[in-house]
């Protein structure tokens, strides 16, 4: 049996899966430390499953921690940024199209040095070590341990970018290090923006990936941890701590999937209501809808592969604010147990305006009684309008389609949606995201140098797609559920013999115990 | 005479990026530019053709490198102040208005970024209405104007004025390795030009038809209409396939990123395929099945070019990659490509496709590029 675990905003949920059979599920709010949250939702878990510690034999994560302390701007370290390349690129500097609150959040620091390489691995200009150091010396002088390095041609040739590494690690000997060629693809600006990223994210991912080992140590949990990324596939904690940045978007992924893991449906609308934010994506022949062209993160744009998500700020937790009536993108999050008025607090929360409209019944019901009925009503009308702008604007053709609601915060919506062919509710649906988690899939990389002058294109490609096919099988994928979900081809043209990059990802649905 | 503001850049950098065809750079790295030097407080002006007075001294702007490497090897910055310098020591006379040599892709941007840091207007109108790989595939060369005197300039400020050469089919020729060496990226000013020349040969109109198209775009968006329809309804021609990329195969050669795609259909188009040939810019497409290419539905020198399918963006063809779900649109060209001496230069033969017969897309009198 295996955990599905989600760490939200506002929940963390849990889900115990025995093959494709739900055995049961827990939710309980996500603590500032996270680890209680997780502790407690487990043991919830294991007290209503009996289940023992003993029968886990997988534990999967998916955490949009990350993500959000990005968007919220909170728990991000200063970083800095070298960028290797100069005399050319300065013309766009590191950060240029930052929104300036979050370039502010962490400091924004940059320095432009020599070096780089051309197309064909000739360097642009020297590597001068002293300069490197120098600009070291200024980030150690500014208080800075997270540093970000790139430089120009780096996926093609990233030794300037090892090299300024250990420079900066003699100057600054705890820094945390992100090197942009071994998180993004071609695209200085983009690939640097992920690494920039990743380095904010340093600190708290190490507090974070320990707190999650604590609390699965702690409840004598010793099976294997994964945590799942923006593809939908599996890493190890282990590596989580180094790339956090790889989380990013883990989650509309995991409901989506979890939605149509629930539903049956292949083709639909996934509305995911959580606590303080929806996410509308669509699913097409049971796979996120992939975002094609550069996405925006918390105002940044990058080139991972992401799914396609629109985010608008409406959760259980959302405040209300009447006269003018305005819903979130304030919200409560994970106090919505002791701020929300039904739980009596003071905070008027959408799940008030749910449980005074009789769609959902927790709290103390006699603490919403007071409630005007026009603004109730208004309230809500205004929560469903909300929805249907933002799955409007995600369908592709017009007229009805299906849509599926998941997420804690479906409560909030009614038996009808306009624009929706059908509305869906499944059974679990409040825990997609953490089912989601519990059945994604191990994935294989091939990343090697071919030469195409010894080798066809055709038997290369062949040959990466097999490998890393090969490589799923032994991470314990099903054979029949192995697909190629990536292929890029990089022609490094300054090698003899044709030489290209193949990067190949497989992935596949891990074999059920 | 109008001054570019930064809502004209974006609309033009997202026009312009249709206009490219697949090529001409990354027009979002130029709009980042441009945009950052209007914050810093330049402006430039855009000037009609017409208003051109026929004594004036002009010179073309424009990039020349493998799109692949301009997203990654940035400009420095000071690449067009360098270059005008350099080819106006040269001439000995001060340029009056820089030109755009190239209104598909980030060359659209270029000459406005030259202009905001010269201080000189920028003339409304380009030498291809669209974007092109070589130098001589331009109405100018095409209608006579010369390419001498001509200066090229690399991030490290290198500087080579080229004089003499035979015509502008040698200015490639010998500007090209030079480009290589200078890292595949590198800006041109080009020629010393009379008004009366540029008025005659080139394709007039073209920043504004750029952004005219992509506000057409960006509205499109806003009202969730379709976006081919949008920009067919300005340029004229028609949507000749929707689907998903299923392969793309390239390779960098001598300069240029050269490749071929093959696109399977999806809804209307479900079971069909389309090969796509390329050279920075889209060449051929021909329907096809997932291994063979059949007949030939669009060629240069009309324009093929790929849209995002949800959001319209157009697609380089540094982004092609699995999986992308495109609309792939065919726009008539300027009637200056469609003479028999402009087809020697801009015709599928040109690109090493003999075999592909030009059969001109219908073209409305009055709508889309001149």
């Amino acid at each position: 049996m295996r955990i599905g675990i989600d760490v939200g905003g506002t929940n963390t949920d849990a889900v115990l899966m025995d093959g494709r059979k739900v055995v049961g599920w827990a939710k309980s709010p996500t603590t500032k430390d996270v680890s209680s949250g997780i502790t407690n939702v487990l043991r919830a878990l294991l007290d209503q499953t009996q289940a023992s510690p003993a029968s886990v034999s997988a534990v999967m994560l998916g955490t949009t921690h990350f993500t959000n302390a990005v968007v919220e701007r909170k728990s991000l370290s200063r970083t800095a940024i070298i960028r290797i390349g100069l005399p050319a690129t300065s013309a766009l500097p590191p950060f240029v199209d930052w929104p300036e609150d979050l370039r502010a959040a962490i400091s924004g620091e940059y320095h432009l040095v020599h070096g780089g390489y051309e197309f064909d691995g000739r360097p642009i200009s020297a590597l001068d070590d002293a300069e490197i150091k120098e600009a070291a010396a200024k980030i150690r002088d500014s208080g800075i341990d997270c540093i970000a390095i790139s430089s120009v041609f780096s996926p093609v040739n990233p030794d300037q970018e090892t090299h300024a590494a250990e420079l900066v690690a003699s100057v600054i000997p705890n820094a945390k290090i992100s090197l942009s060629h071994e998180i993004g693809r071609i695209g200085l600006l983009e690939r640097e923006n992920a690494a920039i990223m990743n380095a904010c994210l340093s600190h708290l991912a190490v507090r974070i990936v320990q707190s999650f080992r604590d609390a699965l140590v702690g409840l004598g949990i010793n099976a294997p941890f994964f945590i799942s990324q923006n593809d939908g596939t599996l890493m190890s904690a282990d590596f989580v701590e180094k790339y956090p940045v790889l989380t990013f978007a883990s989650g509309p992924t995991n409901s989506m999937r979890g939605a149509a893991f629930l539903s049956g449906l292949k083709d639909a609308v996934v509305v995911d209501i959580g606590g303080t934010t929806s996410d509308v994506g669509v699913l097409s022949q049971g796979f996120p809808r992939e975002a094609s062209v550069a996405v925006r993160i918390g105002g940044v744009r990058t080139n991972f592969r992401m799914p396609d998500v629109l985010s608008f700020g409406l959760g259980g937790g959302s405040h209300v604010k009447t006269d003018p009536l305005q819903i979130g993108p304030q919200s409560v999050g994970y106090e919505i147990t002791s701020r929300a008025l039904v739980f009596g607090g003071n905070d008027l929360t959408t799940s008030d305006i749910a449980v005074a409209a009789g769609m959902a019944d927790f709290g103390d019901k006699s603490r919403v009684a007071h409630l005007d009925k026009a603004l109730v009503q208004a309230s809500l009308e205004r929560m469903w309008e909300m929805v249907e702008i933002s799955v409007d604007r995600m369908k592709t053709a017009a007229g009805g389609v299906p849509v599926i609601l998941v997420g804690g915060g479906i409560i909030l919506i009614g038996d009808k949606l306009n624009g929706a062919s059908e509305l869906h509710r499944p059974e679990h649906a409040s825990v997609a995201n953490a089912i989601g988690a519990a059945i994604a899939q191990v994935g294989g990389e091939v990343d090697r140098v071919f030469s195409l002058d010894a080798i066809p294109r055709d038997k290369a490609l062949q040959q990466a797609k097999d490998e890393a096919t090969q490589r799923v099988l032994r991470e314990g994928a099903i054979p029949d559920s192995v697909e190629i979900v990536d292929v890029e081809e990089i022609p490094l043209s300054y090698l003899p013999g044709n030489a290209t990059r193949i990067r190949v990802k497989a992935v596949g649905s891990l074999a059920v115990e | 005479m109008w001054t570019i503001t930064h809502d004209d850049v974006t609309a033009i950098a997202l026009g312009a990026g249709i206009l490219g065809t697949g090529g001409g750079g990354n027009p979002y790295l130029g709009q980042l530019r441009m945009q950052e030097l209007l914050r810093q407080g330049y402006s430039v002006q855009v000037m009609n053709l017409e208003d051109l007075p026929d004594d004036a001294l002009v010179c073309e702007i424009g990039w020349m490198g493998a799109p692949t490497v301009g997203v990654e090897k940035l400009p420095r910055g000071n690449e067009s102040e360098a270059v005008i310098a350099a080819l106006e020591q040269y001439v000995g006379r001060k340029f009056d208005a820089i030109a755009c040599s190239e209104i598909g892709g980030s060359n659209s941007i270029a000459p406005l970024e030259a202009g905001a840091q010269t201080g000189k207007p920028v003339i409304d109108a380009d030498a291809m209405g669209r974007a092109f790989p070589e130098m001589q595939m331009s109405t100018l060369f095409i209608g006579g104007v010369s390419c001498n005197p001509s200066a090229m300039v690399d991030a490290k400020g290198n500087c080579i004025v080229f004089d003499h050469l035979e015509d502008s089919f040698k200015l490639e020729q010998y500007a090209r390795p030079l480009c290589v060496q200078m890292g595949c990226t590198a800006l041109l000013a080009i020629g010393a030009m009379s008004g009366a020349e540029v008025k005659r040969t080139s394709v007039r109109d073209t920043l504004k038809l750029a952004k005219q198209v992509g506000q057409a775009v960006l509205d499109a968006r806003n009202t969730k209409a379709s976006f081919s329809e949008a920009v067919l309804n300005i340029t004229g021609g028609v949507e000749l396939f929707t689907g998903k990329l299923v392969d793309v195969q390239r390779r960098t050669t001598a300069g240029f990123a050269r490749g071929e795609m093959i696109i399977e259909g999806l809804g209307a188009h479900a079971g069909g395929f389309i090969h796509i040939a390329f050279q920075n810019e889209n060449l051929v497409a021909w329907r096809g099945d997932r291994h063979t290419r059949q007949d030939v539905m669009a060629c240069v020198p009309d324009l093929i070019c790929l849209l995002e399918s949800d959001t319209g963006e157009p697609i380089t063809t540094e982004q092609l990659r699995y999986g992308l779900r495109v609309n792939v649109l065919a726009i008539p060209c300027t009637d200056k490509f469609r003479t028999p001496e402009a087809l020697k230069v801009v015709g599928p033969a040109a690109f090493g496709y003999p075999d592909v017969v030009y059969s001109p897309l219908h073209k409305t009198p009055g709508q889309g590029i001149e």
